[in-house]
């Protein structure tokens, strides 16, 4: 078995969950995700056993393009946070009422797809490929089941879809222009391509468009916020819980081992770009009222933090950057489900609507509470161990790097407590809070269990990663 | 050969049909006759042959373009019935016309002699005038027609003159032995290049290039919905051929001073057929102009043009099964309707999923979205563009290419966000089975790209 499996359930899972009806859709969606994440699993501990997780296959002659997805430490953790996600992201949406119910899971499951291949491809024309599919279902699942006024959502995604789509093209001009220089499009080649340090330079650059506005890193983030506000829960988490990962992980997979110079040359440019949005993502998430546009802001500044330890080109940023994108990855998930949960019963997402909400139910709170929490960063959860190797990398660099980035932990806090003080605490309110049922305490448990276990012992994580990522460290760091 | 007497000899058949009154067979027995000339054709495959003293000569490249030609006239005619339901006296008029536009459209790409290329030139303009008038009692579809032959008549002309200038300088109007002369004679007379440059004008004019287009979007919002994806997809894409094959058999290698012209054309085409689409209301207007600027970028394969004949055959088909499938949707909601505004579309998404899923994948295919094979052929056009060395103009492609999504979206999400204004309508099984293929088609295009394009070899 193979990694590939796990994309065929998923593309299988899609069309299924689309032939099966709207009454049944969420289900075949939950049943073939879940399935996905335990072939994850499956394949994950063949590749610790030491078996070929890889699959070749011949596709296009000239050009050559290989179908190949190699199964590594980086690629299967992220593949494992994408299959984790998925269920957990369906499982959000099953208390919804979906129109065309269908065509929504379907979505859902065929942009699972896309991220997996994304992930596993090493090919880098199949890796693009996979890379702009997964912008179309995204698209749509912004665009129909969005919220707020029709003209404006239709602004905000269209804007979203033009903006990543003219950033990723210039990436693959970089790919065609790779493939003159080396006559393949594979990683392995790619990076032995011996560029000078002017080819490298414009290569850089148009991979960094390309992944600057989707993660987004300023002054690319302004399709962020709206594109958040208004999709559907479902689609927020799909782009903050895994679709912004794509493009870190690519700069770790193909834009730092190929284009290591000028990474190194303006390290000092881009970790100041990467903080500014750090601090600016905090400012701005301290003004919101808006439950879901601060979630999203909170988000810019995180992912900000994430992308700056990335390219301190150390191991311990390079780590830090893998361990906070799936602790990240877990809590923004949850973060958005609690705020969905509000949404449900208050019909709102202004948070001067809210509050009040602890006396009616103490076990939201406490779940909430600890999802606050981890997200700023607070010993023993998952986002610590993250949180602590990015800013320890950052001191290794320039030490004004961590002072500055650490304040993003500070103001985190700040405004994360704020809204929780705001949202759940105070007097009681008018509006009555129903109680959470079961199966929206059973999505806090999971991804809670996660954050914590992890927290305290994230060894096997560290493990798996580490050996893959100190070569790509000796690819980036094979000029010096 | 045999495939252009045959697909002519059909034509005539079909309107001897009509005298015995065998309407009804019409359209069955011409799809089966095509299928028929397709495997005749198919046959003929990785053979150069010449026949009647090199005015026909048969290689790889028509073989593909005419098989390519075939499917695309075997479309267009199983639409006919439904969309002439009120004119069933004429159906055998509007099939065999289209039968010989298609032997037009192969004589203009299996030519050998420059009097061949003109005869196919000629009965595919004819053809393609008399559709274009072919609603006598509708003012647009008159001035369409009007328009069209009157601008088609002086570029016509503006040809013929090329080759009788061309004629002039080498004594022969065969294709070979301007190509030797060219080779062996190094003062050609300059007329000779005046005589090229006709040609080229000529041609632009039917591909509908930047700054020759001005004519397309008059006419193709005028005619006939039918006729306008006749147009955009069979004619746009024989007039490149040809032009492609008369630019490579005259001379091999393309002068400097030409590529710069061609470049400024096809740079002039993208930017203007896109930037005009995109203040477009009529789906067809915006389709004219779209086709407007991927005629700029098929034009970019003259850049190294003994690689890229394979490219130019895949994006043209990547193209055409898109257009095809896009005008089988615009076909289908816009009958009966006042105009072919885009709020006719109003909420398709709802009252027909399966249509509206379709003018999606295609608009998505023209955009250049990967995994239809809109995407394969501007990225292995762009792959060779870029290794010939011209990357400033592979950037501006890109750059068009990105403001083309204003367009298509601009449909697609007038489709999936706008409460519709129509009662839902069921499908005829004739759209539905030909946007349906022509969709298929594309994406299995799209999934195993290398069939298409290595179909052309020397």
């Amino acid at each position: 078995m193979d990694v590939s499996f796990v994309l065929i359930i998923l593309l299988f899972g899609a069309a299924a969950t689309f032939f099966v009806g709207d009454k049944w859709a969420s289900k075949a969606a939950l049943f073939f995700s879940t399935a996905a994440f335990a072939a994850a699993i499956y394949v994950t501990y063949l590749f610790n056993q030491g078996m070929g997780v890889d699959l070749t296959m011949n596709w296009i002659k000239a050009p050559r393009i290989l179908i190949n997805f190699q199964g590594d430490g980086l690629s299967l953790s992220m593949l494992l946070l994408t299959t984790a996600l998925t269920p957990i992201i369906i499982l959000a949406s099953f208390k919804n009422s979906i129109p065309k119910a269908r065509s929504f899971y379907a979505l859902i499951m065929f942009m699972a797809f896309a991220m997996a291949g994304t992930f596993l491809s090493a090919d880098g024309f199949v890796y693009y490929i996979f890379w702009e599919l997964s912008l179309i279902p995204i698209y749509f699942i912004a665009l129909i089941w969005g919220s707020g006024d029709a003209e404006s959502r239709r602004k905000s995604v269209i804007k979203f879809f033009i903006y990543t789509f003219a950033g990723s093209i210039f990436m693959l001009i970089a790919f065609i222009y790779l493939y003159q220089r080396t006559g393949s499009f594979l990683n392995i080649h790619l990076y032995r391509a011996f560029l000078t340090p002017q080819e490298q330079f414009w290569i850089f650059l148009a991979f960094f468009l390309a992944y600057a506005i989707k993660i987004p890193i300023i002054p690319f983030h302004t399709w962020q916020a709206n594109v958040y506000q208004k999709s559907p829960t479902a689609g927020t988490m799909l782009l903050s819980g895994i679709m912004l990962k794509m493009a870190i992980y690519s700069i770790i997979r193909w834009q730092l081992p190929i284009a290591p110079n000028p990474a190194a040359e303006y390290m000092y440019v881009l970790i100041g770009l990467c903080i500014a949005g750090v601090i600016y993502g905090s400012i701005l998430a301290l003004k919101q009222d808006d439950l879901k546009k601060l979630l999203a802001y909170s988000s810019l500044a995180h992912v900000g933090l994430i992308a700056a330890g990335a390219y301190t080109l150390t191991l311990d940023g390079l780590r830090g950057a893998f361990l906070q994108m799936i602790a990240h990855g877990f809590v923004v998930v949850g973060l958005f489900y609690a705020a969905e949960i509000i949404q449900r019963r208050y019909n709102t997402t202004e948070i001067s609507q809210m509050g009040g909400i602890r006396i009616q139910t103490p076990k939201f709170t406490s779940m909430f509470m600890i999802l606050v929490l981890a997200s700023v960063a607070l010993p023993s959860t998952f986002n610590f161990v993250g949180e602590f190797e990015l800013l320890y990398s950052m001191a290794q660099t320039n030490i004004w790097f961590a002072v500055i980035g650490g304040t993003t932990i500070i103001l985190g806090a700040f405004y994360m407590l704020r809204m929780f003080q705001q949202v759940m605490l105070g007097e009681q309110n008018a509006k009555l809070f129903a109680d959470i049922t079961f199966g929206e305490g059973f999505v806090f448990v999971i991804i809670i269990a996660v954050l914590l276990f992890f927290g305290l012992y994230p060894k096997p994580i560290v493990d798996f990663i580490t050996p893959d990522l100190q070569k790509i460290l000796l690819q980036i760091n094979r000029f010096n | 050969m045999y495939t252009l007497v045959a697909i002519a000899g059909l034509g005539i058949l079909c309107l001897i049909a009509e005298i015995f009154n065998l309407r009804k067979a019409i359209v069955p027995i011409t799809i089966l006759g095509l299928l028929g000339s397709l495997v005749l054709n198919v046959a003929d495959y990785g053979k150069t042959l010449s026949y009647f003293n090199n005015m026909i000569i048969t290689d790889t490249f028509s073989v593909a373009f005419t098989s390519l030609f075939i499917i695309l006239a075997i479309f267009l005619i199983a639409l006919t019935p439904v969309v002439h339901k009120e004119h069933k006296a004429k159906i055998s008029d509007f099939v065999a016309i289209k039968l010989f536009l298609l032997t037009g459209a192969i004589a203009m790409v299996t030519f050998g002699n420059l009097a061949m290329f003109f005869l196919g030139i000629e009965i595919l303009s004819i053809s393609l005038y008399v559709l274009a008038a072919s609603e006598p009692k509708n003012l647009k579809s008159n001035e369409a027609g009007m328009k069209y032959f009157l601008m088609g008549a002086f570029a016509s002309g503006i040809i013929l003159f090329g080759i009788a200038l061309i004629y002039g300088a080498i004594g022969s109007f065969d294709t070979g032995v301007i190509y030797g002369a060219l080779l062996e004679n190094n003062n050609v007379p300059g007329w000779f290049f005046i005589g090229i440059v006709m040609l080229t004008i000529g041609l632009l004019f039917k591909i509908a290039a930047v700054p020759f287009h001005f004519w397309a979007p008059d006419v193709y919002e005028g005619s006939p919905t039918l006729t306008t994806a006749t147009m955009s997809t069979l004619t746009k894409v024989a007039a490149m051929a040809s032009f492609f094959k008369l630019m490579t058999t005259l001379n091999r290698t393309v002068p400097g001073s030409y590529i710069t012209i061609i470049s400024i054309v096809a740079i002039l085409s993208m930017t203007v057929g896109n930037i005009m689409a995109l203040r477009q209301n009529s789906v067809k207007r915006m389709l004219a102009y779209s086709g407007i600027s991927h005629a700029g970028f098929m034009l970019m394969v003259f850049f190294s043009p003994t690689f890229t004949a394979g490219t130019l055959f895949y994006y043209a088909a990547a193209y055409t099964l898109a257009g095809i499938a896009s005008f089988a949707v615009v076909l289908f909601v816009c009958t009966n309707k006042e105009n072919e505004d885009v709020y006719n579309f109003n909420g398709l998404g709802k009252t027909n999923p399966l249509m509206a899923g379709i003018l999606t994948c295609s608009l998505l295919s023209m955009a250049g979205i990967p995994i239809f094979s809109g995407f394969f052929a501007k990225f292995f056009l762009f792959h060779q563009v870029f290794s010939s060395g011209h990357v400033a103009i592979v950037i501006v492609a890109i750059i068009n290419s990105i403001i083309s999504l204003g367009y298509y979206f601009k449909l697609i999400i007038a489709m999936y966000t706008k409460e519709s204004t129509a009662e839902k309508q069921t499908v005829p099984f004739t759209y539905g089975a030909v946007a349906l293929i022509a969709l298929v088609l594309n994406i299995a295009m799209g999934l195993y790209p290398s069939f298409a394009l290595e179909l052309i070899f020397r």
